[in-house]
């Protein structure tokens, strides 16, 4: 599988009000890039724009793949919410999409999936017999389950208590490793933690700053982690 | 007490009317061909009882066909709905019409064209449930959260799919709540046919007992119907209880 570049270029408006004006953006291919910025600034449209779901909004211009290729087929999606259906048990919610298409899920890579995210104990739980944490890991098995070189992440650990989500991030750098990552995060801190690109989205378009040194997920106490947080906090805060 | 034993309640408030009825019988000094008293109803209903179950049978027979056809078409028209706009367009300005026809009005008409057996009360039946059903399940198949649905376009699921995969499970407590109120609402599709043109049922045995200055008979049957919707009432419930922890 390999993870293509992802490119955005255009702009978008809502009822002729202006969104987010002309801006180019490029997702890191095989890596992590992360889209910060104050609330009702466009990033969930732009996740939104790039997964072909309805946004409420006209965009003029262009998405496509570096590699020239479609990019619809080739794209995971995982929320804010877990999305799990509370009528499927957890291997079911793991499988979903295979069913979805019409096709049986591998049994033995979905069990595989699920004790790699450390929810063996649970396989046979419906959703609603788990923690928020641990319902978060189930939707990241599905999303892993759908095996898609592009993955988009709309805030998907805001929800969580601060340990629970420094953990999912550890969980999600690793077993995302190699794709084209999209994450849309309104968190400084997480940003800093996993950005292998970091670009920040104001009413006045899109700028980058550059992420600090150090592999993804870089540790959650490195200074110079610490310290680009900080500085993107307070970009945040201009903003 | 009483709040945590609902059924020990139902049986105090039935015991309660019951003896507000005697009271009422008594006091007034009413006449047994204008109110009979429970007693009396009782007793008629024990002298009866071959009659009265007889004709029961014929119009639970009728209840049941018309509550199964009507849930079955009325879920498979919101099915319809759900999955088409076209067909939303063209088809619901159609439903709320025939809403606004009243049904009773179009007894006489279903009797001379089904005749007095069977099917003009089964299809009374349906034509009174069928919308309930129909806007419930409608409704529920229209409010799946927008999550769910986003997230099987993605994983390419076709619109079919997301139909019978999402949105049908999504919308099966309201499904329950037409099917709930479907339970309640046949029996008087079933009694309207059988006021207007029968020669069995309940609601035939009704008129014949009325005509017959038979109150007691009237109010037996009367009784034995309550009866009937009750304990369909709470099967119906029972199964929808049952269908919607299923899906929560």
């Amino acid at each position: 599988m390999s993870a293509p570049e992802i490119l955005l270029e255009g702009r978008a408006s809502i009822n002729g009000a202006p969104l987010f004006p002309d801006l180019r953006l490029s997702l890191v291919p095989g890596g992590w890039t992360c889209l910060l910025g104050p609330s009702g600034v466009g990033k969930s449209t732009i996740l939104r724009l790039i997964a072909g779901l309805e946004t409420g909004a006209e965009f003029t211009g262009q998405i496509r793949a570096g590699d020239g290729a479609p990019v619809a087929d080739r794209i995971a999606y995982m929320a804010q919410e877990d999305l799990l259906l509370p009528w499927l048990d957890l291997a079911g919610n793991v499988g979903l999409g295979a069913r979805l298409r019409g096709s049986q899920p591998d049994p033995a890579r979905a069990k595989a999936l699920i004790t790699r995210l450390g929810l063996s104990d649970h396989i046979a739980k419906r959703p609603g017999a788990l923690s928020g944490g641990q319902r978060q890991r189930v939707a990241l098995a599905r999303t892993l389950m759908e095996d898609r070189p592009i993955v988009l992440l709309d805030e998907p650990f805001s929800a969580l208590d601060a340990r629970t989500r420094s953990q999912m991030q550890d969980l999600a750098a690793e077993a995302l490793r190699g794709r084209t990552v999209l994450l849309v995060t309104h968190d400084p801190a997480e940003a800093a933690r996993l950005g292998a690109r970091i670009l920040l989205l104001s009413p006045n378009g899109l700028s980058e700053i550059p992420p600090p040194p150090g592999a993804v997920p870089r540790a959650v106490d490195d200074p110079e982690t610490l310290r680009a947080q900080g500085q993107l906090l307070s970009l945040l805060r201009a903003a | 007490m009483m709040g945590r034993r609902p059924e020990l309640t139902g049986l105090f408030v039935g015991l309660g009317l019951l003896a507000a009825w005697q009271a009422l019988v008594v006091l007034a000094e009413l006449p047994p061909f204008i109110l009979p008293g429970p007693g009396r109803v009782a007793q008629a209903l024990w002298d009866n009882a071959g009659l009265i179950f007889g004709h029961g049978l014929i119009t639970l027979a009728e209840v049941l066909a018309g509550l199964a056809l009507g849930a079955v078409f009325g879920a498979l028209t919101a099915l319809g709905l759900a999955l088409s706009p076209p067909a939303r367009r063209v088809i619901r300005p159609v439903l709320v019409i025939t809403q606004a026809l009243p049904v009773f009005a179009l007894a006489p008409i279903l009797t001379l064209w089904l005749g007095y057996g069977l099917w003009s009360k089964v299809l009374m039946a349906v034509l009174i449930i069928y919308f309930p059903v129909a806007s419930a399940f409608f409704d529920g198949l229209m409010q799946t959260p927008k999550g769910w649905l986003d997230q099987a376009k993605v994983m390419g699921a076709p619109p079919w799919r997301m139909l019978l995969q999402i949105r049908l499970p999504a919308a099966l407590p309201a499904l329950a709540s037409g099917l709930r109120l479907a339970a309640v609402y046949a029996p008087i599709g079933a009694i309207i046919g059988e006021w207007v043109g029968a020669s069995q049922g309940l609601g035939y045995l009704m008129l014949l007992a009325n005509g017959r200055a038979k109150i007691d008979l009237m109010f037996a049957a009367l009784a034995v119907l309550v009866v009937m919707t009750l304990a369909l009432h709470r099967l119906v419930g029972w199964g929808c209880d049952a269908l919607v922890r299923r899906v929560s």
